[in-house]
């Protein structure tokens, strides 16, 4: 992805300010309720840079995201749940007791460690989807059996988790709004802003981390294989490697947006692994444009952020505008929203609507000249 | 003598009963160019498919460098040191020329070093030298798959090349190309015999008998003949399965 035109990069630094800017801005003018809405939506933004590089650059459609994405929120709720556990019976959370459990079940152990939980967030989501990933992999499982084979994976963990009231509160998840840390409750206005803050350096983080990755021949190797995979192999490369370690990226982002997530909304439940969930992490990509990065922040945040409008004025439609949405990129925008701006998608509109008067055409060849004489 | 360096030994595919190579026998030498014919469906692309490790032959051995390269996976047979140009050219359309041959000449070509470390100066040198091969050093910012075809033909035969491979496997490289880019292709591959060893498959007559070397012919899962073009072309049984036909063919 090296041939970076300059009109590439002046859109990118358009969007790039533009997004500080809200960022910078928002604190100070966004009451705390919406505030702690657009902080969730930056953290969403994270899973979906993590799909990008899969289903973007790779070719891979994941509908199991939210696997990793829960697994994540429940590696940060099982901490704070025990951060704050101290005054209830045996010293353990006090769902247990409606269960008759008294003894902490051994896994959650570890979970009384910051260090140890700040790190399990991304790794143990990482692990599993690299060990998911690589079996899958290896056994040239692709395209929709991928995709089939991902979703009912979802479903084998939904189930899972719904129905382990003993260990993990079952269908009733883990509440993280009341529970404590650095001696303030992670609900309260103060806690919420902080939320924000870290969401938002995270996701910036986690664009560059990801521009990291794709920037080079690695990124040309991810290319290559949702191109032509065969060649890459012939080329002298073991896909199954690079598919895995792809995966297990984006599994470790998945798990960072969820903590993040679990903490801003107050809940890690099995509803984050619904179905309906992990394949709106998809459309966010599929509208904000597939493997551009930047349109997969875009398309998370500018999405709920109209998800959440439309929703509290006219509850029942939102299933079908985001339906409706879906099919129009699909159909009209392929390349998604930013793919769309990219390709002078505006200006041919205004053309077609007759609004300006010519398509220049001019300009893009200079781009193209520029684009030669640069190396 | 030395021993070859690629041997097949009595190689057998089928196809779900269905018999794509019979028996097959070929040795190459080091530095050897050789051709393949054959009419179509006569087993030279699957043969290539069993060399390079797609497709697993029910019977019979692949002998390279002395090993057996039989359960080998495609990836490690390209270590190796055997680089394959596919019947339709087949290159990275979403990457740019440099890119393409940057992945090419990358070594070692694992995930680490790809991310790590930036390409070593002999390996860029080594690029411009491959684009000036081809005659596509004013191509390399543009993405490959606008090139013209005989351009993605040739990039793809770069790309073979930066591989810095033993042994070159070329399915019909001049399919679709012009006849002066036809001749400039039998020249390069020509040139490239000697440090390397060549074997190309085409229908092509005039594209064979310019490359002026033994050529095998290939019938029915079988070698019909081996020898020079003009021994070939004299053979009554070639004649008749294949060099009458394809004349016919082309009318
Ligand atoms: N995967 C497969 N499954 C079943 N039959 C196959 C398969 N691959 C090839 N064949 C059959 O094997 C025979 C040999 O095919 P192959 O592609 O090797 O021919 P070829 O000599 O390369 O022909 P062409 O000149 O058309 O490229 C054909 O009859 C083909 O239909
Ligand atoms: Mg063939």
């Amino acid at each position: 992805m090296s041939i970076f035109s300059t009109k590439k990069s002046w859109i990118n630094l358009t969007i790039w300010v533009l997004l500080i800017a809200l960022i910078i801005a928002a604190p100070s003018v966004l009451p705390v309720f919406r505030l702690n809405l657009l902080g969730r939506y930056l953290s969403l933004a994270i899973v979906a840079l993590g799909v990008d590089l899969i289903w973007g650059f790779t070719g891979m459609l994941s509908l199991g995201q939210g696997i990793f994405f829960a697994l994540g929120g429940y590696c940060a709720a099982m901490f704070l749940q025990l951060n704050s556990a101290g005054e209830f019976p045996n010293g353990i959370p006090e769902f247990f007791g409606l269960y008759g459990v008294e003894k902490l079940p051994f896994f959650w152990e570890p979970f009384k460690s910051s260090i140890f939980t700040l790190i399990s967030i991304w790794l143990i989501p990482a692990i599993i989807a690299g060990l998911l990933g690589y079996l899958v992999f290896r056994n040239r499982i692709k395209g929709v059996y991928f995709s089939i084979l991902t979703q009912a994976a979802l479903l084998v963990f939904f189930n899972f988790f719904n129905g382990q009231q003993k260990l993990i509160n079952g269908t009733n998840g883990l509440k993280t709004d009341v529970t404590q840390l650095f001696g303030q409750m992670v609900g309260s206005e103060i806690m919420q802003r902080w939320f924000f803050w870290i969401s938002a350096v995270l996701v910036i983080l986690a664009w560059f981390f990801a521009r990291w990755i794709v920037r080079d021949r690695f990124g040309n190797i991810l290319i290559g294989i949702r191109d032509d995979e065969a060649r890459v192999r012939f080329t002298g490369y073991n896909p199954v490697i690079f598919k895995t370690i792809i995966f297990s990226i984006a599994g470790g982002l998945a798990g960072i947006s969820g903590a993040l997530y679990t903490v801003q909304s107050g809940i890690v439940s099995p509803q984050f692994m619904t179905v309906p969930f992990s394949i709106e992490m998809v459309v966010w990509v599929a509208v904000g444009g597939r493997g551009t990065l930047l349109g997969a922040i875009l398309g998370a945040v500018l999405i709920n952020y109209a998800k959440s409008l439309v929703s509290e004025a006219l509850p029942a439609s939102w299933m079908f505008i985001q339906g409706g949405l879906f099919i129009l990129v699909v159909t009209a925008l392929p390349e998604g929203v930013l793919g769309w701006i990219r390709k002078d998608g505006p200006k041919k509109l205004l053309f077609l609507l007759g609004i300006n008067k010519k398509l220049e055409t001019y300009p893009s060849l200079e781009v193209n000249e520029q684009g030669e004489v640069k190396s | 003598m030395t021993s070859p360096l690629l041997e097949l030994k009595q190689i057998s595919v089928s196809f779900e009963g269905f018999l794509a190579l019979r028996d097959l026998n070929l040795v190459l030498n080091q530095g050897d160019l050789r051709a393949v014919i054959g009419p179509n469906g006569a087993g030279k692309t699957t043969f290539l498919d069993v060399i390079t490790g797609k497709v697993a032959p029910t019977k019979g051995d692949v002998i390279f460098k002395e090993k057996s390269l039989i359960g080998q996976k495609e990836f490690r047979i390209a270590r190796k040191g055997i680089g394959r140009k596919f019947q339709s050219p087949r290159i990275f359309e979403n990457l740019s020329v440099q890119e393409n041959l940057a992945l090419a000449v990358s070594r070692p070509k694992t995930p680490l070093s790809l991310l790590m470390n930036s390409l070593k100066v002999k390996h860029l040198d080594q690029i411009q030298h491959l684009m000036s091969i081809v005659n596509l050093q004013s191509k390399a910012n543009i993405r490959a798959g606008a090139l013209s075809h005989g351009q993605k033909q040739w990039l793809e035969i770069a790309m073979l090349v930066g591989q810095d491979p033993d042994l070159l496997l070329v399915d019909e490289p001049v399919a679709g190309l012009t006849d002066e880019e036809t001749d400039l292709t039998a020249d390069l591959l020509k040139s490239l015999a000697g440090d390397h060893t060549v074997l190309v498959i085409d229908h092509d007559m005039e594209f064979i008998r310019r490359l002026d070397c033994p050529v095998s012919v290939l019938h029915q899962g079988h070698v019909l003949k081996e020898g020079s073009m003009s021994d070939i072309q004299k053979d009554p049984l070639v004649i008749e399965v294949y060099l009458g036909k394809t004349d016919e063919e082309e009318q």
